[in-house]
């Protein structure tokens, strides 16, 4: 009872005038910047902090969350359309999404992303509102040991992201892993392959490398052959999913809801593997696995909900620990307390309009964006209508003030170029970008958990083992590998293979 | 998108400068001054960066615009600035790592005492020596006992090194004399989110980011390193009482520009901040941090100077006895 007073406060809260306008300036804010390739949501709101000053606290916060959760939206959208992801969670999106619309499905897909991320930003928000106490307990049993199993677990599962030789996929996953120790170690200091540049002594940003190797790759691959393309973009039709695509969508929600919920929880950078693992996860139980990577909609509907599923818990250990998941998180943290309020343990007891209001407004701003962007799919639509040698150039500007918006760092902006060349060389090599970049960000938490559990364990290797959780990924980790070459499976994918030459 | 961001705030700004217009009349600053901090926006630096330069704001009649330019544990922002044009219209805000990058970083490409100018110190945030909730030891000396007793079970935690929390863990190593097992963590969350968990023992941060948990009872405080208690955290000792007066130490931050910025500029950045530290809500926001501003003296170019001066002699023996550099 006591959850629907709170509930009840929360929405009473999240329902004033006030509050709904700042949410819906939020969530279209959000929606708008996540379509520009990028910039993201860390920069935006950095950039309005100051305004958040005149506003009520729980206004300014209904108002930043919005931006947060927009952002992971409209990330979407430009992975879909132009091959372009903002995030690493709409990296996976880009995948099959950019497929889809190359065949003419760009609607369906925005569509597929839209329904799923409310479908999951509902029931996450009713797991923050009923379990984040409970939930923060088991968060908090996760140590370096756990989190390297995880890692571990991702690694292993990556190999699914690619649909075509296993072989080159490992490759890419191992490049990723050596670009991820760019940077200074943090146990010893030790600058590593940093080229004697200071700019990189944080080692490179995802961002640019993310916009590099799929975007400006993107752009690269389609300057080559300009004509193909617009036969491929004329012939946008239906932008709304068939009632076969409505059926292929159900079990990709729900399980990417699940698997984005309970991955969100964990502050150590569980969110990140989010879109990953529920992409892997269709792609195991997906009756055809050779059409993903060809514009499966299970590949969009899957790592959309789980990515927002994993936006909306991730707010968990901020409300209940008052510790930062990601640097969005991190600012949140700062424009509260610019307010007034520094989070902690305490906020849900000391502040429950405002707590409970930021969880009710979540739902609000979740139903706002669906609300907002399925009349929008056929604007969108329409922008890839525009002749490319007008859109090409924009969007590569956009993409250079993005990504110097993150650090103000031109290094970064060479990186973008770097990468970009990168990519359509790997392309022209018949190599894919996404394991490189879930390598790239799974390699520095794997490298650091690893040697922080050694410390923790005085160097014995058998704490991976000894503590249950632990070991649990561990044995799962071992069983994907089991099945990933099992002999039917292995012939599928050679199955697959030879259908690409 | 960029552009509704960009109309949105000159909207902002041109209602600010309005108002402004009638405030100032001449002279410095003529148009909108930028405040660089060397840390990530939504940090414990960036906070009081961002408290201060809004109501410097107001006294000057200019934005102040606060960017954070991160990395290198701070000197890249500050390199910014020590290049930046010298009139006076980029500032650099930062902490004690001013002082202790000169030691840590063999290769600056700045000289630390030669680069800057002065505006003034803006507050001395205190530390806290925490450990896990169920650490057996109730009092400092209990811990310091525990720590020796167990010296190869006992885990330090920080948030990388230079950061402060790996400042004050060298710190109380060097008081107590022993050296305890170190691990390191990128960023002052996931240390803490250990330490809540109980995979690690002992940390020492800033009230920035203590104060709550501590408040919250999830983690177990044993001392303030200021020289007196703390209104916030009335129950909690200082490392004097406790019996470890040497680790007394603040987290000092101070406004900077680049060194030849005119003596107008200068003067005017100081008497700003003497009216942010006075002001009655941010008097109140540091209090809720555990921290509170300098007083009226400190936030001068002498006062400044002579802190930065004595830190890095101060940090100089510490840093070089641990033997680990930044780079």
């Amino acid at each position: 009872m006591e959850l629907f007073h709170n509930l009840a406060l929360g929405f009473s809260t999240a329902t004033s005038l006030a509050n709904l306008f700042f949410c819906l300036i939020g969530v279209l804010l959000g929606t708008l910047i996540g379509v520009l390739p990028g910039i993201g949501a860390t920069a935006t709101i950095a950039m309005l902090l100051p305004i958040t000053f005149q506003l009520e606290p729980v206004s300014s916060l209904i108002m930043l969350a919005g931006i947060y959760y927009g952002a992971q939206y409209g990330g979407s959208t430009t992975a879909i359309l132009i091959n372009m992801p903002g995030e690493s969670s709409s990296a996976v999106t880009a995948i099959d999404g950019y497929q889809m619309a190359r065949k003419g499905k760009a609607g369906v897909a925005l569509a597929t992303a839209a329904m799923g991320s409310f479908f999951a930003g509902t029931v996450s928000t009713f797991l923050v509102a009923i379990f984040a106490p409970p939930l923060t307990t088991i968060a908090l049993k996760f140590g370096a040991a756990e989190y390297f199993s995880l890692m571990v677990v991702g690694l292993v599962s990556s190999i699914a992201l690619a649909h075509g030789s296993i072989i080159k996929a490992l490759a890419m996953v191992a490049l990723g892993l050596l670009l991820g120790l760019v940077g200074t170690d943090i146990y010893t200091g030790t600058p590593r392959f940093t080229l004697g540049i200071r700019e990189y002594a944080d080692g490179l940003n995802f961002v640019a490398v993310a916009v590099g190797v799929f975007g400006i790759a993107e752009i690269l691959r389609n300057l080559e052959n300009e004509q193909t393309r617009s036969v491929l973009m004329s012939k946008v039709s239906g932008l709304m999913p068939s009632k076969e695509e409505f059926k292929a969508m159900v079990g990709p929600v729900l399980r990417g809801t699940a698997v984005g919920s309970i991955l969100g929880i964990l502050p150590g950078g569980g969110a990140i593997l989010a879109a990953f693992a529920s992409y892997t996860i269709e792609k195991k139980v997906s009756k055809n696995p050779q059409e993903f990577g060809h514009g499966a909609i299970a590949g969009v509907a899957g790592p959309e909900s789980a990515n927002n599923a994993g936006a909306q818990t991730s707010f968990i250990p901020l409300l209940t620990l008052g510790i930062p998941a990601n640097p969005v998180m991190a600012l949140m943290i700062g424009a509260m307390i610019i307010q007034g309020i520094v989070p902690g343990p305490n906020v849900a007891t000391e502040q429950p309009a405002l707590f409970w209001g930021i969880i009710a407004s979540m739902w609000i701003g979740n139903l706002m964006l669906v609300v907002l962007n399925l009349p929008l799919i056929g604007l969108w639509v329409k922008l890839l209508t525009i002749p490319y040698y007008v859109l090409f150039p924009i969007i590569m500007a956009f993409c250079a003030i993005g990504v110097y918006s993150v650090n103000s760092n031109v290094y970064d902006l060479y990186s973008v170029a770097f990468f970009g060349l990168i990519g359509y060389v790997l392309s022209k090599l018949r190599c894919e970008p996404a394991p490189l970049l879930l390598g790239f960000v799974l390699g520095p938490l794997l490298e650091e958990n690893l040697r922080r559990a050694m410390i923790l364990s005085r160097g014995d290797p058998m704490t991976f083992v000894t503590r249950p959780i632990s070991a649990g990924l561990l044995i799962f980790a071992a069983l994907v590998l089991v099945v990933v070459f099992l002999p039917s499976v292995k012939k599928k994918r050679e199955e697959v293979f030879v259908e690409e030459e | 998108m960029k552009i509704l961001n960009a109309v949105l705030g000159a909207t902002a700004l041109a209602a600010l400068s309005l108002v402004s217009a009638v405030a100032n009349a001449a002279g410095y600053p003529e148009r909108q001054i930028t405040m660089i901090v060397p840390f990530a926006a939504g940090g414990p630096t960036d906070t009081v960066a961002r408290l201060v330069a809004e109501n410097m704001s107001k006294t000057l009649g200019q934005q102040i615009v606060v960017e954070n330019v991160g990395g290198a544990g701070g000197t890249l922002g500050a390199a910014r600035v020590a290049n930046a044009d010298k009139d006076g219209y980029t500032v650099l805000l930062h902490h004690i790592g001013m002082a202790t990058s000169d030691s840590l970083y063999r290769k600056l490409p700045y000289k630390t005492l030669e680069a800057f100018d002065y505006v003034g110190l803006v507050t001395d945030v205190p530390m806290t020596l925490l450990a896990r909730k169920d650490m057996p030891a109730n009092d400092l000396k209990g811990l310091v006992e525990y720590a020796k007793a167990n010296k190869d079970k006992v885990t330090v935690a920080n948030a990388g090194i230079g950061a402060a929390s790996h400042l004050c863990g060298m710190l109380f190593m060097s008081s107590i004399q022993t050296a305890l097992v170190t691990v390191p963590y990128k960023g002052t969350g996931p240390a803490m989110t250990d330490l809540l968990g109980g995979q690690v023992d002992i940390m020492c941060d800033q009230t920035t980011n203590t104060t709550k948990q501590i408040q919250g009872g999830t983690v177990k405080a044993y001392a303030v390193t200021s020289p007196a208690r703390l209104d916030v955290l009335k129950d909690v000792p200082t490392v004097k009482e406790a019996g470890l007066p040497q680790m007394e130490v603040g987290i000092w931050h101070g406004i900077y520009t680049p060194k030849g910025a005119p003596k107008e500029a200068l003067d005017k950045l100081s008497g700003a901040l003497k009216v942010a530290l006075a002001d009655k809500n941010i008097g109140a926001r540091f209090a809720e941090l555990g921290t509170k501003p300098s007083p009226e003296s400190d936030a001068t170019p002498a006062a400044l100077k002579a802190k930065l001066e004595s830190e890095i002699a101060r940090w100089k023996p510490v840093i070089e006895a641990a033997g680990q550099y930044a780079d």
